[in-house]
Protein backbone atom coordinates (compact mmCIF):
# COMPACT_ATOMS: atom_id res chain seq x y z
CA UNK A 1 0.00 0.00 0.00
CA UNK A 2 2.69 2.16 0.66
CA UNK A 3 4.64 1.47 -2.57
CA UNK A 4 1.59 3.26 -3.97
CA UNK A 5 3.35 6.80 -5.60
CA UNK A 6 -0.23 8.08 -6.34
CA UNK A 7 -1.93 7.75 -3.36
CA UNK A 8 0.80 7.86 -0.92
CA UNK A 9 -0.11 11.15 0.93
CA UNK A 10 -3.33 9.74 1.74
CA UNK A 11 -2.06 6.27 2.45
CA UNK A 12 0.35 7.58 4.67
CA UNK A 13 -2.05 9.24 7.11
CA UNK A 14 -2.76 6.40 9.05
CA UNK A 15 0.96 5.95 10.75
CA UNK A 16 1.55 9.73 11.36
CA UNK A 17 0.91 10.67 14.88
CA UNK A 18 -2.05 12.47 15.13
CA UNK A 19 -2.21 16.13 15.85
CA UNK A 20 -4.34 17.45 18.87
CA UNK A 21 -5.51 20.85 17.55
CA UNK A 22 -7.32 21.99 20.72
CA UNK A 23 -4.73 20.80 23.24
CA UNK A 24 -2.17 22.94 20.89
CA UNK A 25 -4.18 25.63 20.04
CA UNK A 26 -5.19 26.43 24.33
CA UNK A 27 -1.17 26.00 24.86
CA UNK A 28 -0.45 28.43 22.43
CA UNK A 29 -3.46 30.61 24.02
CA UNK A 30 -2.57 30.47 27.47
CA UNK A 31 1.19 31.20 26.78
CA UNK A 32 0.62 33.70 23.97
CA UNK A 33 -1.75 35.44 26.43
CA UNK A 34 0.68 35.33 29.26
CA UNK A 35 3.28 37.24 27.43
CA UNK A 36 0.98 40.15 26.23
CA UNK A 37 -0.26 40.42 29.74
CA UNK A 38 3.61 40.80 30.81
CA UNK A 39 3.71 43.02 28.04
CA UNK A 40 0.61 45.23 29.00
CA UNK A 41 2.21 45.07 32.67
CA UNK A 42 5.51 46.87 31.45
CA UNK A 43 3.97 49.18 29.29
CA UNK A 44 1.88 50.32 31.81
CA UNK A 45 4.91 51.16 34.07
CA UNK A 46 6.79 52.54 30.98
CA UNK A 47 3.47 55.38 30.66
CA UNK A 48 3.23 55.70 34.39
CA UNK A 49 6.89 55.96 34.84
CA UNK A 50 8.39 57.75 31.81
CA UNK A 51 5.30 59.01 30.50
CA UNK A 52 5.02 57.54 27.04
CA UNK A 53 1.95 57.66 25.71
CA UNK A 54 0.00 54.60 24.31
CA UNK A 55 1.18 54.52 20.84
CA UNK A 56 4.66 55.44 21.67
CA UNK A 57 4.91 53.24 25.00
CA UNK A 58 5.15 50.21 22.80
CA UNK A 59 8.50 50.50 21.26
CA UNK A 60 10.41 50.45 25.00
CA UNK A 61 8.03 47.47 26.07
CA UNK A 62 9.21 45.70 22.49
CA UNK A 63 12.86 46.15 23.68
CA UNK A 64 12.33 45.05 27.50
CA UNK A 65 10.70 41.82 26.34
CA UNK A 66 13.47 41.40 23.51
CA UNK A 67 16.24 41.60 26.18
CA UNK A 68 14.02 39.35 28.26
CA UNK A 69 13.59 36.56 25.47
CA UNK A 70 17.60 37.21 24.68
CA UNK A 71 18.43 36.29 28.59
CA UNK A 72 16.02 33.37 28.59
CA UNK A 73 17.14 31.80 25.79
CA UNK A 74 21.07 32.45 26.61
CA UNK A 75 19.86 29.98 29.77
CA UNK A 76 17.75 27.66 27.77
CA UNK A 77 14.82 28.44 29.23
CA UNK A 78 12.86 29.71 26.40
CA UNK A 79 13.55 26.95 23.74
CA UNK A 80 11.97 24.83 26.85
CA UNK A 81 8.84 26.94 27.33
CA UNK A 82 8.84 27.69 23.22
CA UNK A 83 8.40 22.97 22.82
CA UNK A 84 5.57 23.29 25.18
CA UNK A 85 3.47 26.42 23.60
CA UNK A 86 4.26 26.55 20.11
CA UNK A 87 3.09 29.21 18.22
CA UNK A 88 2.57 30.81 21.59
CA UNK A 89 6.00 31.77 21.76
CA UNK A 90 7.14 31.98 17.64
CA UNK A 91 4.12 34.76 17.29
CA UNK A 92 5.10 36.96 19.87
CA UNK A 93 8.41 39.27 19.59
CA UNK A 94 10.16 37.14 22.13
CA UNK A 95 10.29 34.61 19.24
CA UNK A 96 12.05 36.84 16.84
CA UNK A 97 14.32 37.26 19.74
CA UNK A 98 14.80 33.89 20.49
CA UNK A 99 15.31 33.01 16.88
CA UNK A 100 18.18 35.73 16.32
CA UNK A 101 19.89 34.82 19.56
CA UNK A 102 19.47 31.38 19.34
CA UNK A 103 21.20 30.82 16.03
CA UNK A 104 24.16 33.10 17.37
CA UNK A 105 24.54 30.62 19.87
CA UNK A 106 24.54 27.70 17.67
CA UNK A 107 27.42 28.99 15.43
CA UNK A 108 29.49 30.72 18.35
CA UNK A 109 32.14 27.96 17.99
CA UNK A 110 32.72 29.36 14.40
CA UNK A 111 34.11 32.63 15.93
CA UNK A 112 32.60 35.86 16.69
CA UNK A 113 33.16 37.18 12.87
CA UNK A 114 31.71 34.27 10.89
CA UNK A 115 29.80 32.44 13.55
CA UNK A 116 28.27 35.45 15.56
CA UNK A 117 27.84 38.42 13.87
CA UNK A 118 27.29 36.44 10.29
CA UNK A 119 24.38 33.85 11.44
CA UNK A 120 22.31 36.57 14.02
CA UNK A 121 19.74 37.04 11.34
CA UNK A 122 20.16 33.58 9.68
CA UNK A 123 16.73 32.24 10.92
CA UNK A 124 15.06 36.16 11.31
CA UNK A 125 15.99 37.64 8.17
CA UNK A 126 13.02 36.66 6.73
CA UNK A 127 10.70 38.82 9.31
CA UNK A 128 12.70 41.67 8.04
CA UNK A 129 12.47 40.35 4.26
CA UNK A 130 8.80 40.65 3.94
CA UNK A 131 7.66 43.18 6.30
CA UNK A 132 10.10 45.51 4.15
CA UNK A 133 9.22 44.58 1.30
CA UNK A 134 5.36 44.52 1.93
CA UNK A 135 5.55 47.87 3.70
CA UNK A 136 7.36 49.48 0.66
CA UNK A 137 4.77 47.99 -1.54
CA UNK A 138 1.88 48.53 0.06
CA UNK A 139 3.59 52.44 0.90
CA UNK A 140 4.08 53.15 -2.15
CA UNK A 141 0.34 51.83 -3.47
CA UNK A 142 -1.01 54.43 -0.89
CA UNK A 143 0.91 57.32 -1.46
CA UNK A 144 0.08 56.75 -5.37
CA UNK A 145 -3.75 56.40 -4.42
CA UNK A 146 -3.59 59.59 -2.15
CA UNK A 147 -1.84 61.57 -5.15
CA UNK A 148 -4.91 60.45 -7.28
CA UNK A 149 -7.36 61.74 -5.18
CA UNK B 1 -9.75 45.94 32.15
CA UNK B 2 -6.90 46.66 29.35
CA UNK B 3 -5.11 43.75 30.94
CA UNK B 4 -7.97 41.27 30.12
CA UNK B 5 -7.85 42.24 26.36
CA UNK B 6 -4.37 42.40 26.16
CA UNK B 7 -4.41 38.50 27.39
CA UNK B 8 -7.33 37.86 24.90
CA UNK B 9 -6.00 39.46 21.83
CA UNK B 10 -2.77 38.17 22.37
CA UNK B 11 -3.87 34.50 22.70
CA UNK B 12 -5.81 35.09 20.33
CA UNK B 13 -3.29 35.83 17.73
CA UNK B 14 -0.94 33.30 18.61
CA UNK B 15 -3.85 30.36 18.25
CA UNK B 16 -4.33 31.63 14.45
CA UNK B 17 -0.82 30.76 14.36
CA UNK B 18 -0.93 27.53 15.96
CA UNK B 19 -3.83 26.79 13.30
CA UNK B 20 -1.97 27.45 10.33
CA UNK B 21 0.82 25.27 11.58
CA UNK B 22 -1.24 22.52 12.48
CA UNK B 23 -3.88 22.51 9.73
CA UNK B 24 -2.13 24.44 7.07
CA UNK B 25 1.28 22.70 8.14
CA UNK B 26 2.99 25.74 8.08
CA UNK B 27 6.66 26.11 9.42
CA UNK B 28 6.96 29.18 11.96
CA UNK B 29 9.23 30.88 9.56
CA UNK B 30 5.88 30.51 7.22
CA UNK B 31 3.61 31.55 9.78
CA UNK B 32 6.01 34.79 11.45
CA UNK B 33 6.20 36.01 7.51
CA UNK B 34 2.57 35.70 7.09
CA UNK B 35 1.73 37.72 10.07
CA UNK B 36 4.05 40.58 9.19
CA UNK B 37 2.59 40.56 5.75
CA UNK B 38 -1.20 40.30 7.76
CA UNK B 39 0.28 43.35 10.19
CA UNK B 40 1.09 45.38 7.61
CA UNK B 41 -1.76 44.91 5.39
CA UNK B 42 -3.79 45.83 8.30
CA UNK B 43 -2.60 49.26 8.47
CA UNK B 44 -4.79 50.50 5.84
CA UNK B 45 -7.58 52.48 7.32
CA UNK B 46 -6.21 52.45 10.64
CA UNK B 47 -7.65 49.05 11.77
CA UNK B 48 -4.14 48.13 13.63
CA UNK B 49 -4.50 51.53 15.71
CA UNK B 50 -8.04 50.58 16.53
CA UNK B 51 -6.67 47.19 17.80
CA UNK B 52 -3.73 48.59 19.91
CA UNK B 53 -6.18 51.38 21.22
CA UNK B 54 -8.38 48.34 22.20
CA UNK B 55 -6.02 45.41 23.40
CA UNK B 56 -3.05 47.89 24.33
CA UNK B 57 -0.03 45.19 24.37
CA UNK B 58 -2.22 42.22 23.17
CA UNK B 59 -1.61 44.39 19.61
CA UNK B 60 2.25 45.70 20.21
CA UNK B 61 3.83 42.27 21.34
CA UNK B 62 2.58 39.76 18.10
CA UNK B 63 5.15 40.55 15.66
CA UNK B 64 2.34 41.44 13.60
CA UNK B 65 3.16 45.01 14.82
CA UNK B 66 6.40 45.20 13.13
CA UNK B 67 4.69 45.11 9.84
CA UNK B 68 2.22 47.73 11.42
CA UNK B 69 4.89 49.58 12.85
CA UNK B 70 7.13 49.55 9.33
CA UNK B 71 4.21 50.63 7.43
CA UNK B 72 3.26 53.68 9.91
CA UNK B 73 6.85 54.69 10.01
CA UNK B 74 7.07 54.72 5.95
CA UNK B 75 3.63 56.45 5.62
CA UNK B 76 4.62 59.24 8.69
CA UNK B 77 7.32 60.39 6.57
CA UNK B 78 6.04 59.27 3.29
CA UNK B 79 3.62 62.31 3.74
CA UNK B 80 6.16 65.01 4.11
CA UNK B 81 8.80 64.02 1.63
CA UNK B 82 6.82 61.86 -0.95
CA UNK B 83 8.10 58.51 -2.06
CA UNK B 84 11.92 58.84 -0.95
CA UNK B 85 10.30 59.31 2.33
CA UNK B 86 8.99 55.53 2.22
CA UNK B 87 12.48 54.73 2.44
CA UNK B 88 13.10 57.17 5.28
CA UNK B 89 10.73 56.51 6.99
CA UNK B 90 10.43 52.31 7.38
CA UNK B 91 12.56 51.57 10.20
CA UNK B 92 11.63 54.83 11.94
CA UNK B 93 9.39 53.26 14.16
CA UNK B 94 11.26 49.78 14.51
CA UNK B 95 14.54 50.87 15.28
CA UNK B 96 14.07 50.37 19.03
CA UNK B 97 13.06 46.46 18.19
CA UNK B 98 15.82 45.93 15.84
CA UNK B 99 18.42 47.69 17.83
CA UNK B 100 17.68 45.80 20.97
CA UNK B 101 17.32 42.57 19.15
CA UNK B 102 20.59 42.78 17.22
CA UNK B 103 22.30 44.38 20.67
CA UNK B 104 21.08 41.87 23.35
CA UNK B 105 21.30 38.81 21.05
CA UNK B 106 24.83 39.59 20.20
CA UNK B 107 26.19 40.10 23.87
CA UNK B 108 24.04 37.33 24.92
CA UNK B 109 25.88 34.95 22.40
CA UNK B 110 28.99 36.44 23.22
CA UNK B 111 28.56 35.33 26.79
CA UNK B 112 26.15 32.22 27.14
CA UNK B 113 27.35 28.85 26.34
CA UNK B 114 24.72 26.54 23.58
CA UNK B 115 22.59 24.46 25.29
CA UNK B 116 21.17 21.27 24.06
Amino acid sequence: MLNDPKNYKENVKAYQPKVPYFMNCFKAFLVGGLISLIGQGVQTFYMHVFHFSKQTAGNPTVATLILASALLTGFGIYDKIANFAGAGTIVPVTGFANSITSSALEHKNEGVVLGIATNLFQLAGEVIVFGVVSAAVLGIVRLFIEHLF
Amino acid sequence: MIFVYAFLVGGGICVVGQLLMDVFKLTPAHVVATFVVIGAALDVFGIYDHLIEFAGAGATVPITSFGHSLLHGAMAEGHEHGYLGIAMGIFKLTSAGITSAILFGFIVALIFKPKG
